[in-house]
C-alpha cells in the first residue's frame, strides 16, 4: 500500500481537500443496483411518505461511501484506510428535481497514531445540516 | 417487545463464498462517481502495491449486510425488520477487497439492548478470503424503532 501523503508532512490539524458530491434522484436508483438495496424508500417518494420520511432520502452507505472519498482521494491509495466508521443521524433528502441533493464534506487529522497511521475526523452535512456523527477514518500514511 | 438477550454471542454458520468481480467492482466505484484507477485498471492497482483491482471501502457492506440478513430474518429472534433503521457502520481492514476473492461472512450478534422501547443490535461480520485470511471485519448497529401505540 502506498499513500502519496507522507506521515512526517501532517500535523493534528492538518485540514484534507474538502469536497461536494451531489445526489439525484438517478444517483440513488444507480446505487440501489449496484449496492443490492432496493429499499424504496430510496426510490418510491410514495412509500418514503407513508412511512414518515419527508421525501425519498439517500442510502446511508451511499454518503458513508462519499464521505471516505475524502480520505482516499488526499491518500491517493483506498487501500491505505485502516478502519472507518460513521452514525447515520440524519438522512439525506433528495427531491425530486435536476438537482437532488449536495453532500458537503471537510476532514482534518485528529490524532497522529502508530505504525504511520492517523485518525481523520470527517463532517458531512446536506442542505446546512450535519447527516454523519462520529465519522473517523485511520489511514495509513508513507 | 425486548429482544431475548440469550442471544448475545450467538455465532451464525458462515455464509457461501461471494466472489469478487471486478465488473462488479467498477459498477460500485461508478455509481459513487468515484474516478480512482485502482478500482479499474489492474495496473494502477499494482502499482500502488495491490494484486489486482481493489474495491471501494464500503463495497464489502453488500456481502455483510446480506450475510447479518441471518440474524435480521431468525424467527427464534423475532426482529420487526420492517422497524429496522441503521444506526452505526464501522469496518476495520486488514486488507482491501480486491477482484478474485471469494468471501465468506461470519456473523455473531454482539450485543442486544433496549433503549426508550427501540431494539438496538449489534452485528459484527468476519470476512474471510478462499484461504481462511482474514480480510476485513463490519460492526452494524440495527435499531429496530418502537412499534408505535395502538
Amino acid at each position: 500500500m502506498t499513500a502519496k501523503i507522507s506521515y512526517a508532512d501532517v500535523e493534528v490539524g492538518t485540514e484534507l481537500p474538502a469536497q461536494t458530491f451531489p445526489a439525484t434522484r438517478a444517483t440513488l436508483v444507480q446505487y440501489a443496483g449496484a449496492s443490492g438495496d432496493f429499499n424504496p424508500i430510496h426510490w418510491n417518494e410514495r412509500f418514503a411518505k407513508e412511512v414518515g420520511l419527508p421525501d425519498v432520502i439517500a442510502h446511508g452507505m451511499f454518503t458513508m461511501a462519499e464521505a471516505i472519498r475524502v480520505v482516499t482521494d488526499w491518500a491517493g491509495d483506498p487501500g491505505a484506510v485502516v478502519e472507518y466508521g460513521v452514525r447515520f443521524t440524519r438522512p439525506v433528502v433528495v427531491p425530486d428535481d435536476d438537482k437532488g441533493a449536495v453532500i458537503e464534506v471537510s476532514g482534518k487529522v485528529a490524532a497522529k497514531l502508530d505504525d504511520n497511521t492517523v485518525r481523520v475526523d470527517l463532517v458531512a452535512t446536506s442542505a446546512g445540516q450535519k447527516v454523519l456523527g462520529a465519522s473517523r477514518a485511520v489511514v495509513r500514511l508513507a | 417487545m425486548a429482544l431475548d438477550q440469550s442471544f448475545v454471542g450467538r455465532t451464525y454458520p458462515p455464509t457461501e463464498p461471494y466472489e469478487v468481480g471486478r465488473e462488479k467492482i467498477r459498477e460500485f466505484a461508478e455509481a459513487v462517481g468515484d474516478a480512482n484507477p485502482a478500482y479499474t485498471d489492474t495496473e494502477a492497482a499494482r502499482a500502488l502495491g495491490h494484486p489486482d483491482v481493489i474495491a471501494p471501502p464500503t463495497f464489502v457492506f453488500a456481502i455483510t449486510f446480506k450475510a447479518a440478513g441471518q440474524v435480521v430474518a431468525d424467527p427464534q429472534l423475532g426482529l420487526d425488520y420492517s422497524r429496522v433503521v441503521h444506526g452505526d457502520q464501522k469496518f476495520a481492514y486488514n486488507r482491501p477487497v480486491r477482484a478474485g476473492d471469494r468471501l465468506t461472512v461470519t456473523s455473531t450478534i454482539e450485543t442486544i439492548r433496549t433503549m426508550a422501547g427501540n431494539d438496538i443490535l449489534d452485528i459484527r461480520g468476519e470476512v474471510h478470503d478462499q484461504d481462511g485470511e482474514h480480510v476485513v471485519t463490519a460492526w452494524t448497529k440495527l435499531v429496530a424503532r418502537a412499534a408505535e401505540e395502538a
